[in-house]
């Protein structure tokens, strides 16, 4: 827990010292997508999900973390792309979001976990407005690390449901 | 240790005088009525008694009055809180044998500097 | 010494607002003339709290106010002025009052005082005060044998020596009149870059003991009273000379603390009054704070501990279980033991929920003066009656029952209850009467608010209906169902807005904070006899007695409380209605049936209804029928709230997690309705009977 903690604090020192945040990188569809890390809670293994009726194809439906139920939501149907199979080695990320309203929970369900990377705001370039998916709503800008190219996504806007 | 009984039907009135007096260095018993205080006192005996005068059950006057009858009490420093504007409570608090009386309201200082003249 | 006297502050608060409560329902008792001096003096005795509280802590302006209250109850007791209505209502504004300004400083705001001034003034006039003659009574000292305690703050100005005065000449001289103890502040001595040698940085508190008036004080300040601030006060006494130390006469205790707002010439006792926190600057409304704590009776702590207690002997007794030998003889053995778990379990189950309940008699309390007000404001002659005050109900359902309650209770005083001379030309007695009436039934509480006035006009509330186009012109309904519309929003038969109710907004608000509170409220009137307004209400918001129930291979939980049976379904007393409507024949009713898998738009699910059962439930005076795969097991389930992390989904009031820690949707029974497409009351009897028309040709 105290690694963590301090970790967490670089992060957080890293962010207001330099402009640069860290992101937790995911890979879904051949894509590599980031989040903030400060956002990220936990991460977790493929589980029985509980689906809600007459909800939108990207609300898989809710798990029960710890007592607290939380929606869990398909990423590539939300970006529009086509829906994937979930199988054991499907992963769901726990992030915290907080909205106007107040903070939430979600679980959002990828295909494998990547890697942490410190990225500086200023390198985020916009996103071109041609693109496959509706992503560019939901991506806050594109990244190059190294030989790749990563979309940060803005989870206010992507998990605004 | 000098040991104290601290009578007021207000709770917070209550904590606030035991506080002071056992940061003071007094031992101090609460009771939030006359008949409570009196019952306290024939159990254990009190080297002062400080009381409000507005109780119900029993207010401070008869409390007075009644511990004065008590062998132990006969000589005990007793203290009335009575208001400004109650100053003919001090009257009937003397004619039943009351000690001193601080004025209500007090701040802590002025409770301990009363206190002072009548137990150290 | 400083003590931080904030610590006791909400002690004070609490047991200030409680003593408003008591001071309210006392005065509420008071008939003048027939009043009984122990009302008169638990009535004086609370303000006489308050106020000795407020000054003590610093309230200062609470303290003043509630002097006046305090003035004119001691006259009253004392027999000095008899008490009158008006006596009665004034301190009955008076208390009101008082709640806003404790409640205030109690979050730390600024007090609003408008009020108080204004009612300070009325209790003035009353009581024929003018302020002078006032403050010659304070402070009269010890006139008769005996020694006063006085507090004397003494701040010279920086420029005193220059008049060729010496404060040590005049602390020797206070000395001399009896026993000083000196408290001296080094807080305002500059640095000493700045110290000058000719200017008085120092103040002082004195604490002297004197036989003798203030006078004598007040003459050894004479000559400096225009170069210091000076401020004396009584603060106590002895009634003869002797102090049991008479050796110390003089006592230096030297002190930095820092006096905060010391203020000069006035009476103030507490060195630091409190300061409310700066107002930010939009005011924001005051209300009393949500408590967070609750009273719990001993009695009910010891029957926990003692359930605890069981529970920790099964826990050890399964543990040995544990530690044998597998054999037959021993898994019954484990079999009994983890029943008695379960029985423990449950046991400490429902005694921990009770904890959280509270007599009823909480919001009853508030109804008696709200009663009183209104009456008077309608000019209407009214008794209430309450029964059932110390049925108990879970904390947070009270507090939120409470307005719903009031807005009916109103309601049956402006539009329900007529005026003294229309019950008398009706032959009733001109005092109507409001009763409310709580009691358990089932697993719910169940309030009746109940009036005798003239009951709800059935004609009028339908012809307003049709006119706002809730209910169509033929639409045939019983006059419980008319009367029933009134809890549609948008509803109302009053023509012109009374202030109270009749605003159109309030009964279905009403309604709705019922139903969130997983309740119902329905309604029954007699025209001319009056009307009784039902609320029903779950014990506990919590949790709820589930039935398990599978629907294409997934589980839902249907409230146990809306069942009223299950069965197989008879296919020959089923018949199509319209498209896609299948009814059920169910002795005298019909019965529509809802496709769960339909409705949650599951595959795979079983279509054919023989194969499949039928729950039947009611909720809103309607009933449907379920279609499931199949029951499962009864249990009661917690209710976890799906809002906290998504938002509401439309026929599903709330989740839970099974015992294998799956999540579990819990359905909304009126939520399915509207799914289904079976909205209104009307239209179904409609389609029932087109049904019959089409079956007897």
């Amino acid at each position: 827990m105290n690694a963590e903690k301090s970790e967490l604090n670089n992060a957080l020192s890293l962010q207001q010292e330099q402009g640069i945040k860290q992101f937790l990188t995911f890979i879904m569809a051949d894509e590599e997508y980031g989040v903030d890390i400060l956002t990220v809670q936990e991460i977790r293994s493929w589980e029985e999900i509980t689906e809600l009726p007459n909800s939108p194809d990207f609300v898989k439906g809710v798990i029960n973390l710890r007592g607290t139920i939380v929606p869990i939501i398909d990423l590539r149907l939300r970006f529009g792309l086509s829906s994937a199979e979930y199988g054991s080695l499907t992963v769901v990320i726990v992030v915290k979001i907080e909205f106007e309203q107040g903070s939430k929970i979600m679980g959002i369900a990828v295909d494998a976990v990547s890697d942490v990377y410190s990225i500086a705001e200023q390198d985020a370039k916009a996103v071109p407005s041609l693109s496959e998916s509706n992503s560019c709503e939901y991506v806050a800008g594109l990244v190059n690390v190294g030989e790749k190219m990563i979309a940060l996504i803005d989870l206010q806007k992507t998990m605004n449901i | 240790m000098k040991r104290i009984l601290a009578v007021d039907d207000s709770a917070s009135m209550r904590q606030m005088v035991s506080f002071t007096l056992k940061t003071a260095g007094f031992d101090v018993t609460e009771a939030k009525d006359g008949s409570e205080a009196l019952a306290i006192a024939k159990q254990q005996d009190f080297d002062a008694v400080i009381s409000d005068v507005n109780m119900p059950i029993m207010d401070g006057i008869t409390l007075i009055r009644e511990l004065r009858t008590l062998p132990n009490y006969k000589f005990t420093p007793l203290l009335m809180l009575t208001t400004e504007s109650g100053l003919d409570k001090k009257v009937e608090g003397k004619a039943a044998g009351a000690t001193g009386w601080i004025v209500k309201p007090f701040n802590p200082d002025q409770l301990l500097a009363v206190i002072k003249k009548v137990i150290r | 010494m400083s003590i931080d006297l904030s610590q006791f502050f909400e002690v004070f608060f609490e047991e200030s607002f409680e003593g408003l409560d008591t001071m309210e329902a006392e005065l509420l008792n008071l008939v003048p003339g027939e009043e009984d001096l122990e009302t008169i003096n638990t009535i004086f005795r609370a303000a006489h709290s308050i106020k000795g509280g407020s000054g003590t802590f610093g309230f200062t302006s609470v303290a003043d106010f509630t002097h006046v209250l305090e003035t004119l109850l001691d006259q009253i007791r004392q027999g000095e002025r008899e008490l009158s209505t008006e006596h009665v209502n004034l301190l009955l504004k008076a208390v009101d009052c008082l709640r806003g300004l404790l409640a205030a400083l109690q979050s730390e705001q600024e007090p609003d005082l408008n009020e108080a001034n204004a009612l300070r003034l009325q209790f003035e006039q009353v009581l024929e005060i003018n302020n002078d003659a006032e403050a010659s009574v304070q402070l009269a000292g010890a006139k008769d044998t005996g020694s006063n305690t006085y507090q004397i703050d003494f701040k010279p100005h920086q420029h005193l020596f220059k008049t060729g005065n010496e404060p040590l000449f005049m602390i020797s001289e206070l000395a001399e009149l009896g026993e000083l103890e000196t408290h001296v502040f080094y807080d305002e001595v500059p640095d000493i870059t700045e110290l000058s040698s000719d200017e008085c940085f120092l103040h002082w508190r004195f604490f002297l003991n004197t036989a003798k008036d203030k006078k004598a004080i007040n003459e050894i300040f004479e000559w400096v009273e225009d170069d210091a601030d000076i401020s004396i006060e009584l603060c106590g006494g002895l009634f003869t000379n002797d102090s049991q130390n008479n050796d110390v006469k003089h006592s230096v205790v030297s002190d930095e603390c820092t006096l905060k707002n010391e203020e000069s010439s006035t009476t103030q006792p507490a060195a630091t009054p409190a300061k409310p926190k700066a107002q930010s600057n939009d005011k924001k409304p005051v209300t009393t704070p949500e408590s967070t704590s609750i009273r719990v009776g001993i009695d009910k702590v010891d029957s926990l501990i003692n359930m605890v207690g069981e529970l920790v002997i099964t826990q050890a007794m399964l543990n040995q279980l544990s530690e044998q030998e597998i054999t037959p003889a021993t898994i019954t053995s484990l079999q009994e033991g983890l029943a008695q778990l379960a029985h423990n379990t449950r046991d400490l189950q429902e005694n921990v929920m009770r904890i959280r309940m509270l007599p009823i008699n909480f919001v009853f309390s508030r109804f008696p003066r709200l009663v009183r007000d209104i009456a008077q404001k309608l000019n209407k002659q009214v008794e209430l009656k309450l029964i059932g005050e110390q049925t108990e109900l879970d904390k947070t359902v009270m507090e939120k029952i409470s307005d719903p309650m009031v807005h009916l209770v109103r309601n049956s005083l402006d539009h329900g209850l007529e005026t003294v001379e229309q019950r008398v030309a009706a032959g009733k007695d001109p005092v109507g009467t409001v009763t409310l009436n709580a009691f358990h039934q089932g697993g719910n509480i169940v309030i009746e608010i109940m009036d005798d006035g003239q009951g709800l006009n059935t004609k009028k509330i339908r012809e307003k209906a049709i006119a706002n186009e809730l209910i169509t012109a033929d639409s045939i309904l019983s006059d419980d169902e008319v009367n029933e519309l009134i809890f549609m929003p948008g509803f109302s038969t009053m023509d012109e807005v009374s202030d109270l109710s009749g605003r159109g907004v309030g009964m279905d608000v009403v309604k709705r904070n019922i139903q969130s509170l997983n309740g119902s409220v329905e309604v029954t009137s007699a025209p001319g006899v009056g009307s009784t307004f039902t609320i029903r209400l779950p014990l506990t918001l919590a949790i709820l007695d589930g039935q398990l129930v599978k629907v294409a291979k997934h589980t839902y939980i249907i409230p146990l409380i809306s069942i009223v049976e299950s069965l197989q379904i008879d296919i020959t007393k089923v018949s199509r209605v319209g498209k896609n409507l299948d009814v059920l024949r169910l002795r005298d009713e019909y019965i529509p049936i809802l496709r769960l898998y339909d409705i949650f738009n599951h595959q795979n699910a079983i279509e054919s209804l023989d194969k499949t059962l039928l729950v039947v439930v009611e909720t809103d005076n309607q009933k449907v029928g379920l279609l499931v795969d199949d029951l499962l097991s009864q249990q009661q389930v917690v209710i976890k709230s799906l809002e906290a992390n998504y938002h509401k989904v439309d026929g599903v009031s709330g989740a839970t997690i099974l015992g294998d820690g799956r999540v579990s949707l819990i359905v909304d029974i009126s939520g399915l309705i509207k799914l289904s497409g079976l909205k209104k009351p009307g239209s179904q009897e409609l389609i029932i009977d087109q049904h019959i028309a089409v079956e007897a040709q």
